[in-house]
Parts: structure tokens; sequence; C-alpha cells
């Protein structure tokens, strides 16, 4: 009976936990209470990076992610008044909402494809070398360092130049006249 | 179903989750709250590459969801430079009020 391991409980759980937070981010009406249950998603789907054996994208998503850009969009919320332009505005009726929701059907439907694609459709192509045994030997922080210094030298130089492009640009935008 | 590396469940899960970020940025009008659900939508697309990565053995989805994270910090910080600015020129965050450029 190895049809459901631990690790399948785990990824389950998590999986569950990502689906039900994400669905409470979405409708919450609170702004902060909707950036918080983003967190717990963040979470999870950090742990279904470990069960996959990606150590550091996992660190590096809860330190990037649940981190820094919640804290930011967290400032952010506080910084901006939410009931002057909240969506609680009953006066006015809903532009154009008939529209929303037909492009909300017809992104449901394609999650229906989505869904019968990866049911139905085995996933081809060569497995590369790195397979899980070389990768713990070596361990996963080490492995993708060394393509990141290595094989992906200029484009993680890119990266940086393009951090450093939205820092000024953040702060050039914001700057009070 | 359940083995070991789960990857067509992974591709599910991402699903799920690409389409509730793109409802919800359909639908909601708070422009912050669009901007979580595009996070979340990049976060399904990494859960893809991750998945698809490990179940090929290789190594290109970590680095290319190290790519996507940085991208997504530069977005984050412009865009909320962004969301601020227009907060103080126009006293809203809801995407309708967002006219300015309409002439």
């Amino acid at each position: 009976m190895d049809m459901v391991s631990f690790k399948g409980i785990v990824f389950i759980v998590s999986a569950l936990v990502a689906v039900a937070s994400s669905l409470l981010m979405v409708t919450r009406k609170n702004p902060i209470h909707s950036a918080l249950w983003m967190i717990v998603t963040f979470f999870a789907m950090a742990v279904i990076y470990l069960l996959l054996n990606a150590q550091f994208i996992a660190v590096a998503q809860v330190m990037v992610y649940a981190g820094a850009i919640m804290m930011l969009i967290l400032f952010v919320i506080m910084m901006v008044h939410m009931e002057k332009g909240g969506e609680s505005d009953a006066g006015k009726p809903r532009r154009s909402a008939k529209t929303r929701i037909a492009w909300a059907l017809i992104t449901v439907v394609l999650l229906g494809e989505i869904l019968l694609g990866a049911l139905f459709y085995q996933m081809t192509g060569q497995g590369g070398e790195y397979s899980v045994e070389v990768v713990n030997r070596v361990g996963h922080v080490k492995t993708v360092g060394a393509l990141l210094y290595g094989q992906y030298l200029f484009p993680f130089e890119i990266a940086s130049i393009l951090l450093l492009v939205g820092i000024v640009g953040a702060v050039v935008i914001t700057k009070r006249k | 179903m359940l083995q070991e590396n789960p990857s067509d469940l992974c591709f599910i899960l991402s699903g799920v989750l690409f389409t509730i970020g793109a409802v919800g940025a359909i639908l909601r009008r708070n422009v912050i709250v669009v901007f979580m659900c595009i996070e979340l939508m990049l976060n399904a697309v990494n859960l893809v590459f991750i998945a698809a990565a490990s179940a090929l053995s290789s190594m290109d989805g970590s680095i290319f969801v190290f790519f996507i994270m940085t991208v997504a910090a530069v977005e984050a910080a412009v865009g909320l430079a962004i969301f601020v600015m227009v907060f103080r020129l126009q006293d809203t965050v809801n995407a309708d009020e967002m006219n300015l450029l309409k002439g």
C-alpha cells in the first residue's frame, strides 16, 4: 500500500491549503486580509517546492515572495486609504460587470482544457543529467550556483542590472516634486 | 496516482491556481488585489517550471524560476510605486476610475 506515501499526504495537504488560501485571497473584501492569505499560499507552495527537490527555490520563495514582496504590498496597502477607493462604492452601477463575468467564465473553460491536457497526455522529452541522486550528492544550492555563475552568467548580470533599474525607478517615481 | 514524483498533480494544481489568479485579476477592481492576483499567476507558472524540471531531471527550471522571481521583485517595486503615485494624483486605487489617459 504505497499508494499514499508520506510525501503524497504532505503534497495533498499543502495543495489544498494553497488552493483554499488563494480562493480566500481573491474573495476577501479587505485587501490586508487578501495579502495575509497570499502569504499562506506562498508558504504552501514553498512546501511543494521542497517536495519536488528544489530546496533553493523553496527558500527563495519564502524570502523573496513571502518576505520582501508581500511586505512591500502590505506597506502600500497601509499607505493608501482603501475606504476612499475601495470596492464598496455602492452608489454607482458596476460598469461592464457582465463582460467581466463572461471573461471569467472563458478563463474557467480554459482551466478545463488545461486539466484535460494534464490528465490525458503524457509528458514527452528526454531526461537531463541532473537527477535527484546527482543533485543531492552536491546539494541543490551548489548546483544552481554553479549554473548561475557558469552557463547563465550573462543573464545573471542582466538580472542584477534589472534590479538596479527597478530600485532607481521606484525611487524616482515616488519622489515628491 | 500518488507517486513519489507528483508532476501531473503539480500541473493540475498549477492550472487551478493560475485560473484563480486570472479570474481574480478580471473580477476585482482594487489594483493592489489585481497585482496580488498577477503574483499568484507568476507563482503558478513557477510551479510548472519546477515540476517539469523535476520530472525531466533537469536544472533549467530552477534557473528560470530564479529569473522569474527577480522580474517579479522588480515589478513589485515599480508597480507599487506607480500605485502610490496614482493614489496621490487621483485619490483612488479603483481600476475603473483610473482614466487619466483617456483624455
